[in-house]
């Protein structure tokens, strides 16, 4: 039944994409979510996703593909967020909330100005799964070998810098530089995201994984192999539900998520007594 | 670990009319401080006197506005390299996901060239830190699983990984069982014998037995290398010796003039 449904969608090329992204964007959301929980800025990444608007607009203005236009404006909003989160010691939150509102604002009026029916706009706010073109695949994998190779490389810098800065400025890791890095990071993970559960969803892929292997591992290696086969889990029991019962894509993928994530701590108070 | 080039008698610090403030409040004002080679002070002093925030210029964590600072005869940035630095235990998120040695080899990632993997060398030298402490059979467990006196344990471990010549030391025993603390002491007058130790404490008996020389800070520093805490200081610190006899401060530390000179003079004053 919903099994045989599936492989039979499986013959779809765009079932096979709607895969592949899954997969390639479980990677990404996996790894670099568990450096969103733990250095707790989950808000931070939010406003990231929504200021990507503003690049999206400005994608549809400019004639080129919006996600490229979208990477630009969340690298760009990221790279100002991080300033702004590492230079003011307090209330960073209000000013990145302003951000976030102005990258959505910007996007709204780049699309009031740009000509024509747009057509898949609905697509980034909400996800699309079922409508990933191979070549968003190829920047997908692009991404995912840029954020690989980098916490491969600074594994360990990073794990400083998250877990105690002002250790890590004493023994000159340049704890800037390194947290620059880790935000752009975070941006690129983001618009990939977009694509699957849409901007406005992203923050639960990004967070639900990780959060559920924090409460079982006190590893940050096996934190990020749990979030990633827990994401990877989450969008392919999704995918199938909402084909099945032809239900929005990126919401269903958030819910069973979220329900994964309340049976978790169900289990886990349950295993603590 | 030592420089080379650097002969004995040149200061470890140099600490040169250094203010700073946090701010816009002024908390360090002309502080001038030449630290040696295998010099152990004990630096006391009233809350909010600056004594973290001496660490902190040392470390280069907050820039004085006036003054300056250098550390084996380089600049702050080069040589903190050369400093092991135990910071005061805080509040930390106890489901951090990192376990004890890895918090240690935090010790290994100054100054050394980026990317290289951790050799067995410096493997060898994470243990070695972690059995100073006593911690080695909990090397595994996550750092949020430990007792704030373990987890102060670990911060020292770190510091010792760092193969400091300097170590900075704030209040490192203030959560420890006192048989802990005294191995603690120990270790550090066994170190003492090659690493020059600053150490911040509000444990008189374990400044007044261990460390060589007794500096106070508040605001301005009151530090002459002796031991004894002088009848300038105690008029000029106040507080200081109030908090001395106040924690039944073992005699040696004042001297005798001194020691009446504040107890006349301060003697309403001891339930402060």
């Amino acid at each position: 039944m919903e099994t045989t449904n599936m492989i039979e969608a499986l013959q779809y090329g765009f079932m096979r994409n709607a895969l592949a992204a899954g997969i390639l964007v479980s990677i990404a959301t996996g790894i670099i979510g568990t450096y969103i929980v733990t250095n707790r800025i989950v808000f931070l990444s939010g406003g990231i996703a929504h200021a990507a608007y503003g690049g999206i607009g400005l994608g549809y203005l400019l004639g080129i593909n919006p996600i490229v236009g979208a990477i630009g404006f969340a690298l760009a909003s990221a790279m100002g967020m991080g300033l702004v989160h590492r230079r003011t010691k307090q209330r960073s939150d209000t000013i990145i909330g302003i951000m976030w509102a102005i990258g959505m604002a910007l996007g709204i009026i780049f699309l009031d100005l740009s000509p024509g029916y747009k057509a898949d706009l609905m697509s980034y706010l909400f996800g699309s799964i079922l409508a990933v073109p191979t070549g968003d695949l190829l920047i997908m994998l692009v991404l995912n070998i840029i954020i690989v190779t980098l916490v491969i490389l600074f594994y360990r810098p990073l794990q400083a810098i998250s877990f105690d800065e002002t250790f890590a400025t004493v023994v000159s890791v340049p704890v800037d530089r390194l947290y620059l890095m880790l935000i752009g990071m975070v941006a690129m993970t983001v618009v990939m995201t977009m694509r699957i559960v849409g901007l406005i969803m992203v923050i639960a892929l990004l967070t639900i994984p990780p959060a559920i292997a924090g409460l079982f591992v006190r590893d940050m290696k096996r934190m990020m192999v749990a979030s990633v086969l827990l994401s990877i889990a989450f969008t392919i029991i999704g995918l199938a539900l909402s084909y099945t019962l032809n239900l929005t894509s990126g919401a269903t993928i958030i819910l069973v998520a979220g329900l994964g994530y309340f049976m978790s701590l169900m289990v886990k108070s349950t295993v603590k007594k | 670990m030592k420089d080379p080039e650097l002969s004995t008698a040149d200061p470890v610090i140099e600490i040169k009319n250094v203010s700073a403030s946090y701010n816009g409040f002024p908390v360090l004002e002309e502080i001038n401080l030449t630290v040696h080679d295998t010099d152990f002070i004990g630096l006391i002093g009233p809350n909010g006197g600056g004594k973290t925030t001496l660490f902190k210029v040392i470390l280069g964590l907050l820039k004085p506005k006036r003054g300056s600072v250098r550390i084996m005869g380089r600049t702050v940035e080069d040589g903190r390299c050369s400093v092991g630095y135990v910071p005061q235990v805080v509040e930390m998120d106890r489901e951090f996901p990192i376990r004890v040695w890895e918090v240690v080899q935090m010790g290994l990632l100054g100054c050394r060239k980026p990317f290289r993997r951790i050799d067995q060398t410096e493997r060898e030298l994470v243990r070695y830190a972690l059995a100073q402490v006593d911690m080695l059979e909990l090397e595994q467990r996550a750092i949020g699983e430990l007792s704030v006196g373990q987890r102060q344990r670990v911060y020292i471990a770190r510091a010792l990984a760092t193969s400091p010549s300097i170590l900075l030391l704030d209040e490192p025993t203030a959560s420890v069982d006192p048989q802990i603390a005294a191995s603690i002491y120990d270790m550090l007058a066994r170190l003492n014998e090659t690493v020059t130790i600053i150490m911040v404490s509000h444990d008189m008996n374990a400044v007044s037995a261990y460390v060589k020389t007794i500096g106070c800070l508040n605001k301005t520093l009151h530090y002459h290398g002796s031991k004894e805490i002088t009848e300038e200081m105690a008029q000029a610190m106040y507080e200081c010796p109030v908090d001395l006899i106040a924690h039944g401060l073992p005699h040696r530390v004042l001297s005798p003039h001194t020691h009446t000179h504040t107890h006349t003079h301060n003697g309403d004053h001891e339930h402060d």
